[in-house]
């Protein structure tokens, strides 16, 4: 038995592409949920429809924006919700990106696809705090142009001299594509970091966190600076309902994420 | 608790006693008891309900009662049953939401008042068992309050085992047959020529006063407490089983490519029966229920299996779409990942699954297999270094 839901309004509802909205919801009553880290996750309840854990692409004080692709029946409520609507939210639940980790070095933020959202808050703190970090870079990929999610920001920010440094690719280019075509690991040669003294943070399909991972550890980062987000299965948050493992790790607890040190002999596992 | 232990002697009426006593003071007695062909765990309205005069043969796969001459009640093994169904029920609802009159939407937590249970006759594999559950649901950072509410309000029994079955190996796992803690009182039956009676001990401030309500004799050091004590002993040397004498997380963490699980693949039916009798495995599912005006939605939870493929997806499919990965992952959490999880084992060798399993697979057969296997691989390993 856990703590139930407490009731959240829909502030703003944005569509980002044709099948994903971002979510802007704040507390409906006096009080909400205990500050959110980047990184951290809520589980957010669709009246009717069920429960699923969400990211947040935003935290600005007690209004959380998630970024929510319509996959099931619970994010397609989700996807569906109006300005003035309620959700239920619980959490914050697992372990953030921490930041502070890449205090004074190089950062790398690397997006794949849906991957992008719970990445942005970490570049809006080492943006919040210039001085705090050395050269932040932002590589996202996705499908198609058609997928890129904050479109206008990434568009900002990868013709501007930033930071971030930002470079996009997609998979597939649709007319009128100027940028990159290819995988999100070719952006690597890209970016300007310093292998020894960087942290990177990543979240994205697995494939794509390994190929990226195993990349960059063999540039010269020690594992445990890169920083992947996993994803499975979830229905409680708090580290009792079991689908969440991967190995000894319970990624509701010991997770979403965690460092390449721990993570690497777990997915190198087939069906772990 | 804390407080002077007390050893003392039971007599068929002293049993009686204690089951009424504890229904007096308003709990729910759950025992063990004949239903279907099987010994179950029910609610019990008197001592007559136990299973005087049944015992029960257990093999792999197989399960049968037996009568007995002698009318022992606590002869037989675990069941298809565990205490879990009690403390971490099959459905449990969480909370409700209720849409408001003004467009709003509010969320009651479940908060119906728990059951005072006592558990009559817990085994010491079920006792480890209870304190396995205790850690996942309540040590962590986040505790299932109903659970705690129903655990807390629990008083236990414990039956030490005198005749163990085919299947069990709980000696090997460091669990039994002796109840060493967690108890508020440990009977121990005894069938000599001194008679039928239960050797109780105290565990607990709560046990000591109930014992003192029940019509009971002082235990005679021999007689009682040292014959007690062989009978356990005894049984500890017949267990049908054991677990190879191995480190079983390192075993494990070395055998995640090993290629038993094909082997055990082809005959397992993933059909989850051993997740549902093992007394540690806790997890769970939930499920969103709402009513015809639609204003009205509830959440509940219900147990679930490893071995259903849904289990885990991600946006491609499941993740263990294999019969391999799903074997693989039952027995590597119970006997390794559990370790790094919550700090012990997840098996504590009541021999559940073995007996429930339809194609009577063995947990301690396939440990074993895996056991070979790997120090096969390294005999290998080593002469083609030495060649080298
Ligand atoms: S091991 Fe036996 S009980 Fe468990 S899922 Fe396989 S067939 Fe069913
Ligand atoms: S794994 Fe099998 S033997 Fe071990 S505790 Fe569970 S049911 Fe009992």
């Amino acid at each position: 038995m856990t703590c139930a839901p407490v009731p959240y309004r829909v502030v703003r509802a944005r569509t980002e592409t044709a099948d994903t909205v971002s979510l802007t919801v704040a507390p409906a009553g006096p009080s909400g949920l205990p500050p959110f880290a980047p990184g951290q996750f809520a589980m957010v309840h669709a009246f009717g429809a069920g429960e699923i854990p969400l990211s947040t692409s935003c935290i600005d004080g007690p209004e959380l924006t998630h970024t929510v692709r319509a996959v099931g029946a619970v994010s397609a409520a989700l996807c569906r919700l109006r300005t003035g609507d309620r959700v239920g939210m619980r959490g914050p639940f697992g372990t953030g990106w921490e930041v502070d980790r890449a205090v004074g070095g190089d950062l790398l933020v690397v997006a794949g696809g849906i991957g992008l959202a719970p990445l942005l808050p970490v570049v809006d703190a080492a943006r919040a705090a210039p001085h705090a970090y050395g050269r932040l870079n932002l590589l996202v990929g996705a499908r198609a142009p058609a997928d890129l999610l904050h479109a206008h920001r990434l568009c900002t920010w990868a013709t501007s001299p930033g930071p971030p440094h930002c470079l996009v690719t997609v998979d597939r280019p649709a007319p009128g594509w100027r940028g990159r075509v290819g995988v999100v690991t070719s952006l690597l040669n890209g970016a300007r970091f310093d292998p020894g003294n960087t942290t990177a943070f990543v979240c994205g399909p697995e494939v794509m966190i390994r190929a990226l991972a195993r990349d960059l550890v063999h540039r010269g980062l020690p594992p445990h600076r890169v920083r992947v987000s996993l994803e499975r299965t979830m229905h409680c948050g708090t580290g009792h309902c079991g689908h969440c493992q991967l190995g000894g790790v319970l990624l509701c607890r010991d997770g979403p994420v965690t460092g390449w040190d721990r993570a690497a002999p777990l997915l190198s596992v087939r069906e772990l | 608790m804390t407080g002077s232990r007390t050893t003392a002697v039971l007599d068929r009426d002293g049993l009686d006693a204690l089951v009424g006593t504890l229904r007096a003071l308003g709990r729910t007695v759950v025992g063990p008891t004949v239903r279907d062909g099987a010994v179950v765990l029910a609610e019990l309205s008197s001592a007559d309900e136990l299973p005087f005069g049944w015992g029960t043969r257990v093999e792999a796969g197989r399960y049968r009662l037996e009568p007995r001459a002698d009318g022992a009640a606590f002869a037989h093994t675990t069941g298809p049953h565990s205490w879990k169904a009690f403390l971490h029920p099959q459905r449990e609802r969480l909370w409700s939401a209720d849409r408001t009159a003004d467009g709003g939407l509010s969320y009651t937590e479940e908060d119906a008042p728990q059951p005072s249970y006592a558990f009559l006759g817990v085994r010491a594999c079920d006792l480890r068992a209870i304190a396995i559950q205790d850690r996942v649901l309540t040590g962590g950072r986040y505790e299932d309050r109903g659970y705690r509410e129903r655990r807390t309000g629990a008083f236990l029994v414990a039956a030490e085992c005198t005749e163990p079955g085919g299947t069990c190996f709980c000696a090997s796992m460091g669990s039994g047959p002796a109840a060493e803690a967690g108890f508020d009182l440990a009977l121990t039956e005894l069938l000599d020529a001194d008679g039928h009676r239960f050797v109780v001990r105290t565990g607990s401030d709560a046990g000591e006063d109930v014992l003192a309500r029940l019509p009971h004799r002082a235990a005679d050091p021999r007689a009682d407490t040292a014959a007690a004590r062989d009978a356990v002993a005894g049984a500890r040397e017949r267990m049908g089983r054991a677990m190879p004498p191995v480190d079983l997380q390192a075993l494990m963490g070395a055998s995640l490519e090993a290629e038993r699980w094909d082997d055990v693949a082809a005959r397992c039916l993933t059909c989850g029966n051993c997740t549902m009798v093992c007394p540690t495995c806790f997890c769970t599912t939930t499920e969103e229920v709402t009513d015809l005006t639609g204003d009205h939605a509830e959440r509940w939870q219900r147990w679930d299996s490893c071995f259903d493929l849904d289990f885990t997806h991600l946006p491609g499919g499941p993740v263990r779409a294999s019969a391999r990965s799903r074997y693989r992952q039952w027995l590597t959490h119970k006997l390794s990942t559990w370790y790094e999880q919550f700090g012990s084992s997840g098996c504590v060798g009541c021999g559940r699954c073995i007996t429930w399993c339809p194609v009577a697979i063995d947990i301690t057969e396939e440990a074993a297999a895996l056991h070979d296997e790997l120090a096969d691989r390294l005999r290998r390993q080593e002469r083609t270094e030495q060649e080298r």
